[in-house]
């Protein structure tokens, strides 16, 4: 268990948030950004677990942390469809590109 | 190097792999599917830090929730077959660079600062330890947010249900008739 230092995990996570941070760029399409935008959140998780597991054992405040941003992530993905679907309806398409009225 | 420590190493090649083949796919489905794989190496890399809770939660609300809601939109949305557009050649290089170079300079920070406080203490992550923490009132309670979150819950389902409404005929004419 203690054979893989604490710095290997955040490796990891860091990788997937700039991964993230890359599909957030590239894409144009709403619900891939979505998709980014998940595994985002999920390094950060990882992150919180993680020191909370290795340098603070006794207590439990980051495993708070990670189930509150989980349920938040849920909300803001049911929002996001909701007007990802409503989008759809008065454009046809769900392009970022598409939807530039609002767009000063 | 033994079974832990190899079994850690493969939990994040999954994990990374099945990532960046999200991000990088053409066929959208494809890409729910790649991001499916990744959030479940996710939850395996919570079953091998022992904490299972948490794990079980990952997989109640990622993969049960929120991939199959990605992917009912994905249906309502577009046909799942057809590819989508490639990305731009110059935005796909500085996107890559921009990403590359913020993970070598975490990575690089991170690595320089060496954690020396890494405690022995036991780690206790049992289910009735969360519930007992997460409702009590004393000063290391979460029962604060534990509310609030659960208004933000039932604001976003009312929300939701207004967002994806179809307007009724009533609504239709009434907001034609502000407009005149």
């Amino acid at each position: 268990m203690n054979e893989v230092p604490l710095t290997h995990i955040l490796f990891v996570s860091t990788a997937l948030f700039f991964i993230g941070m890359y599909g957030l760029f590239t894409r144009r399409n709403l619900i891939t950004m979505l998709m980014s935008i998940e595994l985002m959140l999920n390094s950060v998780n990882i992150n919180f677990v993680a020191f909370n597991k290795y340098l603070f054992p006794d207590k439990l405040d980051g495993m708070f942390f990670s189930l509150f941003i989980i349920t938040i992530a849920a909300a803001e993905a049911a929002v996001a469809i909701a007007i990802i679907i409503n989008l759809y309806r008065s454009h046809q398409s769900i392009d970022v590109d598409d939807a530039t009225e609002m767009k000063f | 190097m033994n079974t832990s420590t190899i079994i850690f190493y493969a939990i994040a090649a999954l994990i990374l792999g099945a990532a960046i083949l999200a991000v990088t796919t053409l066929k959208i489905f494809r890409s729910a599917i790649w991001l499916l794989f990744s959030l479940v190496g996710i939850a395996a890399l919570y079953f091998w830090m022992q904490v299972e809770f948490i794990a079980a939660i990952q997989i109640v609300v990622y993969v049960g929730g929120i991939v199959v809601l990605i992917i009912f939109s994905i249906f309502l949305t577009q046909q799942s077959g057809k590819e989508m557009d490639k990305p731009a050649k110059g935005k796909m290089i500085f996107s890559a660079l921009a990403a590359l170079f913020g993970t070598a300079f975490t990575i690089n920070l991170i690595s320089h600062y060496g954690f020396n406080n890494i405690s022995a203490a036991p780690f206790n992550p049992s289910v009735d330890e969360i519930g007992m923490q997460m409702l009590s009132t004393t000063s290391h309670g979460f029962i604060l947010p534990f509310e609030v979150v659960s208004m933000l819950l039932l604001a976003a389902m009312v929300g939701c249900i207004v967002i994806a409404m179809k307007p009724t005929e009533a609504t239709i004419v009434h907001l034609n008739k502000k407009e005149d």
